[in-house]
């Protein structure tokens, strides 16, 4: 399957990329039901995302917790703006650290690419401190966070 | 090298956003307190707090230029924060292999794939 990439754009955005051999229908329910992702947003081998709300709809809340097993966890919460099945997601998040981490507003496209789907996500953080210091954190999850940091400072 | 990464200082001196943001911008070249206080709107003193909490877990350096001691991130921060983002990197694609194999098992409406919205 085709890589990932990962990079920043202007001063506050990072833009993912990723193909999937699924169409779109499928890598958007993929985004949007809770079975679904409890089964691969999970981050490094050993966590996992005991609590999962999704309410996908326009002002639907978003909430999910993930722990490691060893008394260690997180959560993000976030809201719905807009949903386009099976096209496209717009929403909010934040992390939990536990005090908040400014709002990442996020728009995830998934557009048909012969039989499967490219996934574009893009990242708006508020200032461009907020985008350096989400690109410098590790914070120990695979999703949104992590995607993160990487290319624009490597 | 006369200071080594100190793990768990480096953790905590980790654990605060102004802090990470001080790397990154680090990250991006050498930079004196005052070129650092200035993206935080905070005063010179608690940048050179932050700082020295840095340099004390061994992530930050700096030389002396005249008048001048601009910081730059350590060696063994930057191997330390390659180490990292090769392991955020794959906790990233681990998440999206995963998804490949969710994808594998779902069942696909066959022939109707192409219906927008």
């Amino acid at each position: 399957m085709s890589k990932l990439t990962l990079r920043t754009e202007g001063d506050t955005h990072i833009v993912v990329t990723r193909r999937f051999a699924a169409p779109p229908e499928a890598v958007y329910r993929a985004h949007t039901e809770p079975e679904l992702l409890q089964k691969w947003l999970l981050g490094p081998e050993g966590w996992t995302m005991p609590v999962c709300i999704n309410e996908a709809k326009p002002g639907g809340k978003i909430r999910y917790e993930w722990r490691n097993g060893k008394g260690e966890g997180f959560y993000i919460t976030g809201e719905y703006i807009e949903l386009a099945p099976f096209s496209r997601i717009v929403h909010v998040e934040r992390m939990h650290l536990p005090d908040p981490t400014p709002d990442n507003h996020v728009e995830t496209r998934f557009d048909a690419d012969g039989t499967g789907t490219l996934m574009t996500m893009r990242m708006t953080l508020p200032d461009p401190q907020t985008r350096a210091a989400m690109l410098a954190t590790g914070m120990e999850r695979g999703m949104e966070a992590s995607y993160v940091r990487l290319e624009g400072m490597i | 090298m006369e200071m080594a990464l100190n793990l768990d200082a480096a953790f905590s001196a980790l654990a605060d956003p102004t802090r990470r943001a001080i790397l990154a911008r680090l990250a991006t070249g050498e930079a004196t307190v005052m070129e650092l206080a200035e993206p935080f709107e905070m005063t010179q003193p608690a940048i050179s707090q932050h700082l020295k909490v840095l340099e004390g877990a061994g992530l930050v350096t700096h030389r002396v230029d005249g008048t001048r001691r601009p910081r730059r991130l350590a060696k063994p921060a930057l191997e330390a924060m390659d180490q990292w983002l090769a392991m955020l990197r794959k906790a990233l694609e681990m998440n999206y292999d995963r998804l490949d194999a969710v994808l594998a098992g779902m069942e696909h409406p066959k022939g109707r794939g192409g219906r927008k919205r």
